[in-house]
């Protein structure tokens, strides 16, 4: 046990995946003293309703995010290139998830 | 094109439309509908329902004291993951109740004329404390976070060991409650367990609390294992379980999450029966009664309610 005695768990960001072959989408964030704490917890909040097949934890603070100061330099960019769009094929109705 | 993303409900990215995540529907019909609830041959209708009110009314007790915890356990993520083993446990109360009712309708109380009260409600809200047959051992006040993961931890493994074997049941609806239970109560035990020795490796406080809340329940676990003659005349005819026979296998199991948790065994003698009775002939304690009042309230002020 360390010294210091936190006086709150750890946040964790929880990843979902609903099915097998789709990806694992981000659900939410919650409180845990360990990882394997907080893969339970992520059972028990975010699965009850039969939403998931897998899970994943991370701690929120291993994330390293984009700043939403360099929104503009990061985004902006890519608003006007249409031609990366690949919206000139068809895609089959039978294509799943696209 | 692409499909546009919902930001709303990251829920509907994850179901892709697909609602049978809704896993019980939207009505409370009669649970075992369709269900063949045709006693086996042999099998004595009345034990066979006076055994499944056993097995109802533990899981039915356990349930409502675990649900008192909602809004008061140290943490939003455990509040909402003893909330989680309460609806397990209702849900197989619910089953075992019906099971009663359909093995033998002489055990549901009689309603007033016309009341809309299924059976399975009937006999969680209009049977008096003397009718229950639950366990004490899951009547007994909540105490601290420690007790109750203390008690949930004994009484989970004890009724999984049970319900493992009660899967091979000549009772088909009995087999087929005790299977699904099994996967829900593996969970209870692995949760339990794992907050026990957290609790009991951790800081000085925590450690004193779970011993003492070990402590405190220890008196009702004698009473898990002994055999009453319904229990035995069940186990005879192939429908049910034998508790003594599971109580060598619960003992083990205890005593590894004992020995990793640090924790001596508890040396505390059984609490006695009164005039001979336990639990499972009816016999409760104080803080039955009161537990039993405040759950059975509104539907009693109500009996030709419908919910």
């Amino acid at each position: 046990m360390s010294e210091e005695i936190q006086a709150e768990w750890p946040l964790y960001e929880v990843f979902v995946r609903g099915k097998r072959g789709l990806n694992h989408v981000h659900v939410g964030s919650l409180h845990a003293a360990d990882d394997d704490m907080a893969v339970r917890h992520a059972r028990d909040v975010y699965t009850r309703r039969n939403e998931g097949v897998s899970i994943w934890v991370v701690r929120s603070n291993d994330v390293t995010a984009s700043s939403p100061d360099e929104k503009d330099p990061l985004f902006d960019p890519s608003g006007d290139k249409v031609y990366r769009h690949p919206t000139f094929y068809d895609i089959p109705d039978n294509v799943p998830h696209m | 094109m692409v499909e546009p993303v919902d930001h709303e409900s990251v829920y509907d990215s994850l179901l892709g439309g697909d609602d049978s995540q809704w896993a019980f529907g939207t009505d409370f019909e009669d649970p075992l509908a369709g269900v063949d609830t045709t006693v086996p041959d042999g099998v004595d209708h009345h034990d066979l329902a006076i055994y499944c009110l056993m097995l109802a009314d533990d899981a039915l007790v356990m349930s409502h004291r675990l649900s008192q915890w909602c809004s008061n356990a140290p943490d939003l993520e455990e509040d909402i993951a003893l909330a989680n083993i309460a609806l397990d446990l209702l849900g197989q109360s619910r089953l075992l109740l019906a099971r009663a009712a359909a093995a033998n309708l002489s055990v549901v109380p009689a309603m007033p004329h016309g009341s809309p009260v299924p059976p399975e409600d009937a006999l969680a809200f209009f049977r008096t404390d003397r009718e229950f047959l639950n366990v004490r051992l899951v009547e007994a006040e909540n105490g601290d976070f420690g007790q109750t993961m203390a008690r949930l931890l004994v009484f989970s493994t004890w009724r999984l060991a049970i319900f493992q074997r009660l899967a091979a049941s000549r009772d088909t609806v009995l087999a087929a409650v005790a299977v699904k239970g099994v996967k829900e109560m593996t969970y209870h035990r692995d949760y339990a367990g794992r907050w026990f020795m957290t609790l009991a490796r951790g800081t000085e406080e925590s450690r004193r609390r779970v011993v003492a809340g070990l402590q405190a329940v220890w008196p009702l676990q004698a009473e898990l294992f002994e055999t009453h003659s319904v229990e035995l005349s069940v186990t005879e005819a192939g429908v049910g379980v034998d508790p003594a026979t599971v109580s060598a296998e619960v003992q083990v199991l205890l005593e590894q999450v004992l020995s990793m948790s640090d924790v001596e065994r508890p040396d505390i003698g059984a609490l006695a029966r009164v005039r001979g009775e336990n639990g499972r002939d009816g016999l409760h304690t104080e803080a039955f009664s009161l537990m039993l009042a405040e759950m059975q309230v509104v539907a009693r002020a109500h009996p030709s309610g419908s919910w």
